[in-house]
């Protein structure tokens, strides 16, 4: 088609006129006040508002978030690691996000190995909140597989998970910590702001769905928790642990606990009890298995007291080991009560009375010498008192006033009787022995030097007590199985009638083995609880002395000690030349 | 300034005065466009998170609007005028059925398939609407008669209402702007306005209760007051007013701004753009964006007041003042002045059909300018 001026179609209103002048001011006028309306907003939010509007932005995206730090190890004596923590994750969300995402609920709780109920349930009864834990401590793998479902709010938190490389063994002394890191029990508990670690903080830049964006700077750095060297020897611990529940299961027992204490230090070198626990997996916790009977239990010290009795006779200097004491004919009677011995052992010696415990004898030393210097002596040994070790829930035992003793409560008492210990108390008291009468504070930590004891009884009495004493463990005595090949033992055997709501029950025993190595240098005391034996022995001599020789003997090879018999170290040697003769 | 100008001015015309004198184009629309769709295509760098994908889409979309211009430039105006009735007939049609088989998208029906292309009549209802109104009121001696704007406000209340129902309410208001303001530029008298005016309150009153989706109340409801529902409807505004104020003077730098980086901001390569923007380049690149939308808008101004019959003059006005209409509706929502209505920031924003509309509509300006007759020297 040709197109030129003449064939175009002409309109009525051309040319035109041109608009009204007012309307094009109009116009203008619009367009300026608009204009003028932007420019006055842009400077007012970007100039006058800036700064709040700054800090409006920054609050939306910069986060303090804590820094996680990990709890202190702790080593037994050596170093060897008894509670580590090991960084594991945690898995959490924001139910609000996770929401948007609700049909994929199923593969989530498939990876978090979670009911899918439960899971939804607790999603939807906490939909207002903006953090709730879906699985706490799951491992690296599954957190990843976790994470690769890129579900929206869903986050993992860096944690510290406690692991006990020695599990039961040291349960009792170490005890465990909460799933937020807080020591819950034992020595966790004990030394919770030792071991302690301080969480740091940091500046983060978040986006909007809670992604860390960037790191923009430290607050403040994360202390780590500090480590504890505790005194316990692991050998000796896993020895005593072993023996222990050999015995106790050998018996049928209800429970049972020993303690080997270094009595030059103090240092509890094994701490163990039956029935014990597993503090990796606590699902299965009865509050019977992790107490530590050892300080959080008592009993009633039974013929392991005697020697205290005796050493107080010592003491008045009215007896010698030589003095006779008339134990005929096997009985008295103190008011109400009737003393009984096992047997008749006639006119006897103090250290006869030692050596066949006779109740007669020493109740008959107690009421010869008046209530005053037997509570003394007791005391002395720190019974009645805490031991100052620090754990969690110890019993202080129970040692009464002297001035409301009657004829009865001392008779009683010096057979160990109306009086109350627990195993780690009459380690210590045992241990005043080994160290000549000099008392040493028992703990649980490592020591580096020998502590300035407190003397409490002279030490010539106590070397009398202790020749005494070793008769116990002499075919004559109580206890020839606490013996230990090379070594001389002193020790004293306790079989205790449990006490019962009314009196004393005549089937509950608590079998009972205190005592010292080597006799001569006195250095390790191991004390052996085994309650209520439920087989046919029942005698501290049968079912504690074993089980305290095997602790001593493998403890005293463990901490490298010279033996002190030279008989049988003759006779050790004579069976070695045999052996290569033949 | 024009090219003619340049003719007329230089005795010998370079090379390159030829080519633009032939290719009808008008050179400062020209560069003031490129410019802005460059800075268009940095700023969406940044506000799309530096997605190389996303960019080159958006430079294809350039690239067909400026083909558009180009063509349309070479359209002389009478045969714009010519295709008039039928243009605004296809786009009616079109209209209507997107009701009926259109596609969804982000919850409302706006799109239409046409193979792999998606298509949104509405957006060609812009340029028609004003044309159409401009070639009936043009058709006789203006002021126009009762009868006749009568017959022009259904001409823009009918598309007007098919798109709000779509619903797309940004859209519809754009397009009875600018069916409006050939009303106005064609000597609407202000007793009518001001009856309108009046009548609107009632009218008003009626739309919101009868005529309004929840959403848009709350949006309303929400630019008068953007706290009450932070989390909801109001986040949007928030964020923007902090992303804007927190960019201060001189901006956080590019590809530096927070709010639009840690994904704070929401719809922040489309609609919110600005406060992107904004926020990386500060006030001072505001204040550059708005100075190059107004060299825009003054040219178009000028075109306006030099074109040569009714019907030229009354499309280039009312598609230069639309154009304002674009730029302060959404720099004034971003910004928190105006309620949040879906208006994109024009040649800045990501999308395909709106860049090519408004291409569209400066090549007519173009055209409309490079047509003229010359006066006889």
């Amino acid at each position: 088609m040709r197109v030129d001026s003449e064939r175009r179609p002409r309109y009525a209103d051309d040319p035109p006129p041109g608009p009204p002048a007012g309307r094009r001011r109009f116009v203008l006028g619009v367009l300026l006040v608009g204009l003028a309306a932007l420019v006055w907003r842009a400077i007012d939010l970007q100039l006058e508002e800036s700064e709040f509007l700054r800090g409006q932005g920054e609050a939306r995206h910069l986060r303090v978030v804590s820094v996680p730090a990990h709890r202190g190890m702790i080593t037994d004596r050596h170093g060897e690691p008894l509670a580590i923590s090991t960084p594991v994750d945690s898995v959490w969300a924001n139910p609000r996000e996770l929401s948007v995402a609700r049909d994929r609920l199923p593969e989530l709780a498939r990876h978090l190995e979670l009911p899918l109920e439960g899971l939804q349930q607790m999603l939807a009864g906490r939909g207002d909140r903006e953090f709730v834990y879906l699985r706490r401590h799951v491992a690296p793998g599954q957190a990843r597989e976790v994470m690769a479902l890129d579900l929206p709010g869903v986050h993992l938190q860096r944690e510290y998970r406690r692991y006990y490389p020695a599990g039961e063994v040291t349960g009792h002394v170490i005890g465990f910590t909460n799933i937020d890191d807080a020591g819950q029990e034992g020595v966790e508990l004990a030394y919770d702001e030792h071991l302690s670690a301080e969480p740091g903080s940091k500046r983060v830049i978040k986006d909007r769905l809670g992604h860390v964006v960037d790191e923009v700077g430290r607050v403040r750095e994360p202390r780590p928790g500090h480590d504890l060297r505790l005194s316990l020897d692991r050998r000796i611990q896993y020895l005593a642990y072993r023996e222990l529940k050999a015995a106790v299961q050998k018996h049928n027992a209800r429970s049972g606990t020993a303690v080997v204490l270094d009595a030059l230090t103090g240092e509890v070198l094994a701490m163990v009890n039956q029935p014990s626990f597993n503090p990796n997996n606590r699902r299965v916790l009865h509050g019977d298995n992790y107490r530590n009977r050892a300080v959080t239990d008592v009993i009633e010290p039974g013929s392991t007291l005697k020697p205290f009795t005796v050493l107080a006779g010592l003491e008045s200097g009215r007896y010698r080991p030589g003095t006779p004491i008339d134990t005929r004919p096997g009985w008295y009677q103190v008011g109400r009560l009737t003393v009984r011995d096992h047997r008749d052992y006639g006119l006897i010696d103090v250290t006869t009375v030692i050596t066949k415990s006779s109740n007669v004898g020493s109740s008959k030393i107690a009421l010869d010498l008046q209530g005053e210097p037997l509570w003394k002596v007791l005391d002395g040994v720190g019974l009645g008192v805490p031991t100052g070790v620090g754990f969690p829930g110890e019993a202080a035992g129970l040692l009464t006033s002297p001035n409301r003793w009657g004829p009865v409560e001392v008779a009683t008492l010096s057979y160990g009787y109306g009086v109350s210990v627990t195993p780690l108390q009459l380690a210590q008291a045992y241990a005043v022995l080994a160290n000549h009468g000099l008392r040493v504070p028992p703990t649980l930590l490592a020591r580096d030097a020998r502590p300035a004891g407190e003397r409490v009884l002279s030490a010539r009495h106590v070397d009398e007590l202790l020749r005494m004493m070793e008769t116990v463990v002499t075919p004559v005595g109580t206890a020839r199985r606490a013996a230990v090949t090379g070594y001389r033992v002193a020790g004293k055997t306790g079989t205790i009638k449990k006490s019962i709501a009314g009196g004393y029950a005549e089937d509950r025993y608590v079998a009972v083995f205190a005592g010292l190595a080597p006799a001569s240098r006195p250095r390790l005391v191991t004390v052996v609880v085994v309650n209520e034996p439920r087989g046919e022995d029942y005698y501290g001599g049968l079912v504690a002395a074993p089980a305290f020789s095997r602790i001593m003997a493998g403890a005293l090879r463990l901490m490298n000690i010279a033996p002190d018999d030279p008989a049988a170290w003759q006779a050790l040697g004579e069976g070695d030349a045999r052996d290569g003769a033949t | 300034m024009s090219a003619h100008e340049f003719a007329e001015d230089r005795q010998a015309p370079t090379l390159i005065a030829r080519f633009i004198q032939r290719a009808h184009i008008d050179l400062p629309l020209l560069v003031t466009v490129l410019l802005l769709a460059g800075l268009g295509l940095v700023v969406l760098y940044s506000a799309g998170g530096q997605d190389p994908g996303l960019l080159q889409r958006q430079a294809v979309r350039l690239a067909a609007g400026l083909v558009m211009l180009l063509v349309l430039a070479q359209v002389p105006p009478y045969l714009l005028r010519m295709w008039t009735p039928w243009i605004f007939l296809i786009g009616m049609l079109l209209l209507l059925a997107v009701l009926g088989l259109g596609v969804m998208g982000k919850g409302a029906q706006r799109w239409l398939s046409l193979g792999p292309v998606r298509f949104q009549p509405s957006e060609m209802m812009k340029i028609a609407v004003p044309m159409m109104i401009a070639w009936y009121l043009a058709e006789q001696p203006l002021p126009p008669r009762p009868g006749r704007l009568l017959a022009a406000v259904l001409m823009i209340a009918v598309p007007a209402v098919l798109i709000a129902r779509q619903p797309d309410l940004g859209t519809a208001l754009l397009i009875a702007a600018s069916g409006f303001f050939v009303l106005y530029l064609a000597g609407l008298s202000l007793r009518l306005m001001v009856a309108g005016a009046l009548a609107a309150i009632p009218a008003g009153w009626a739309l919101w209760t009868f005529g309004m989706h929840d959403y848009q109340r709350r949006r309303v409801l929400t630019f008068l007051d953007p706290e009450r529902d932070p989390l909801g409807a109001g986040y949007h505004i928030i964020q923007s007013k902090i992303a804007l104020g927190s960019g201060g003077v001189y901006g956080k730098g590019w590809l530096n701004g927070t709010q639009s980086h840690l994904e704070f901001l929401p719809e922040r390569s489309t609609d919110f753009i600005f406060a992107v923007y904004a926020e990386e380049f500060g006030l001072l690149g505001a204040l550059l964006l708005l100075a190059l939308y107004i060299a825009l808008i003054l040219r178009g101004l000028y075109i306006t007041n030099q074109a040569q019959d009714t019907f030229t003059r009354l499309l280039a006005g009312s598609l230069t003042l639309t154009f304002f209409v674009y730029v302060f509706v959404n720099t004034g929502m971003v910004s928190g002045l105006l309620p949040v209505v879906g208006v994109p920031l024009p040649l800045v924003s990501y999308g395909g059909t709106s860049m090519v509309t408004l291409m569209a509509g400066f090549g007519i300006l173009m055209s409309i300018h490079t047509h003229r007759r010359l006066l006889p020297t």
